[in-house]
């Protein structure tokens, strides 16, 4: 079976890592990027194969870069899917993100620890 | 760096989520109100026990189990679980010669609506790629040696399709109600990596 010669074998593939039912989202951001897709679809901002699709490709992208890909790493791919359709429907762009990103990262900066972080004005 | 402990810091990762949703916000393309219902929704309050109590009403009334398995999108919206991601259910019957095993070897979909959210065994790569390639081995590692006799059969999927594993109903259970039997039925049995009969014995 010349065609499969190149596909690791069970025993070389890693082992599976295991768990308890443990909570859905380990962090709040991942039920953030969750919940802001769900919304998106069913606002009818993409289909759901479509997404699909990024999310496959995202997790394909990570995985050639060297990420073991065992299961703790899947809302990472799902957000850089995420900001990859929204810029694909033209919703948002990149620049617009980076910009957005940066004036947090300034607001949270100048925020004193146990307060909200809030954005100016004119961010 | 000009880091220091008093002040507040976020992770790249969380600026990058907090950039997403204000500009969406302002926008006016997603609601931050409509998100957190539909965290709820997915924290609280949907999770693999609408799975079993599809699967519990399954073993207990026939003509439900047949509808179920001719077209399990529409029974089971019938209990109130319906999808929002307009994938179809479909149903797999487990029997003493048939296993059934399901796995999303591209990403990661899954049956949310009666299942919840998958386990982070179900989003590695590999169960991904092994539960194709060597089914039987992963069963095992689940602690499940299915005989020889048993023909498995691992459904792989997609945007469109997701599916449910009808586990067998475990023996000694006749007297117990609806209720009752859905206490039994495990997330895992539902996915395929867990047989019942199988962990009644071995508790």
């Amino acid at each position: 079976m010349s065609a499969e010669r190149n596909l690791p074998t069970p025993a070389e593939l890693p082992a599976m890592p295991r768990d308890a039912d443990g909570p859905v989202f380990a962090e709040p951001w991942q039920a953030q990027a969750f919940a802001m897709t769900l919304w998106l679809h069913e606002q009818g901002h993409f289909t759901w194969p479509e997404w699909a699709e990024r999310l496959s490709d995202a997790i394909a992208a990570a995985q050639a870069d060297g990420d073991p890909d065992r299961g703790d790493t899947y809302y990472l791919h799902w957000l850089q899917a995420l900001e990859t359709l929204v810029a694909e429907k033209g919703l948002l762009t990149s620049d617009d993100l980076l910009r957005r990103k940066a004036a947090w990262d300034r607001a949270s900066h100048a925020t004193p620890h146990g307060q909200p972080i809030v954005l100016p004005p004119d961010a | 760096m000009t880091d220091h402990a008093d002040h507040s810091h976020l992770s790249d990762t969380e600026l990058r989520v907090r950039a997403l949703e204000s500009l969406l916000a302002d926008k006016g393309l997603v609601d931050p109100a409509a998100l957190d219902a539909i965290v709820d929704t997915y924290e609280n309050k949907v999770g693999p026990r609408n799975g079993a109590r599809v699967v519990a009403r399954a073993w207990i009334d026939p003509e439900f189990k047949q509808w179920l398995l001719r077209d399990g999108t529409a029974a089971i919206d019938s209990l109130g679980y319906t999808s929002t991601q307009g994938a179809d259910i479909v149903v797999l019957e487990n029997t003493p010669a048939v296993h059934n095993l399901t796995v999303c070897t591209l990403c990661s979909c899954y049956p949310w609506a009666v299942l919840g959210l998958p386990p982070a065994w179900y989003k590695s790569f590999p169960y991904r790629s092994r539960a194709v390639r060597d089914p039987r081995g992963v069963l095992r590692e689940f602690g499940q040696d299915i005989g020889d006799d048993v023909e498995v059969r691992v459904w792989d999927s997609t945007a469109e399709v997701r599916y449910l594993v009808l586990p067998e109903r475990p023996p000694g259970t006749a007297g117990l109600a609806e209720d009752e039997l859905a206490e039994l039925v495990t997330r895992n049995s539902m996915i395929g990596t867990d047989r019942l009969s199988e962990v009644k014995k071995n508790q």
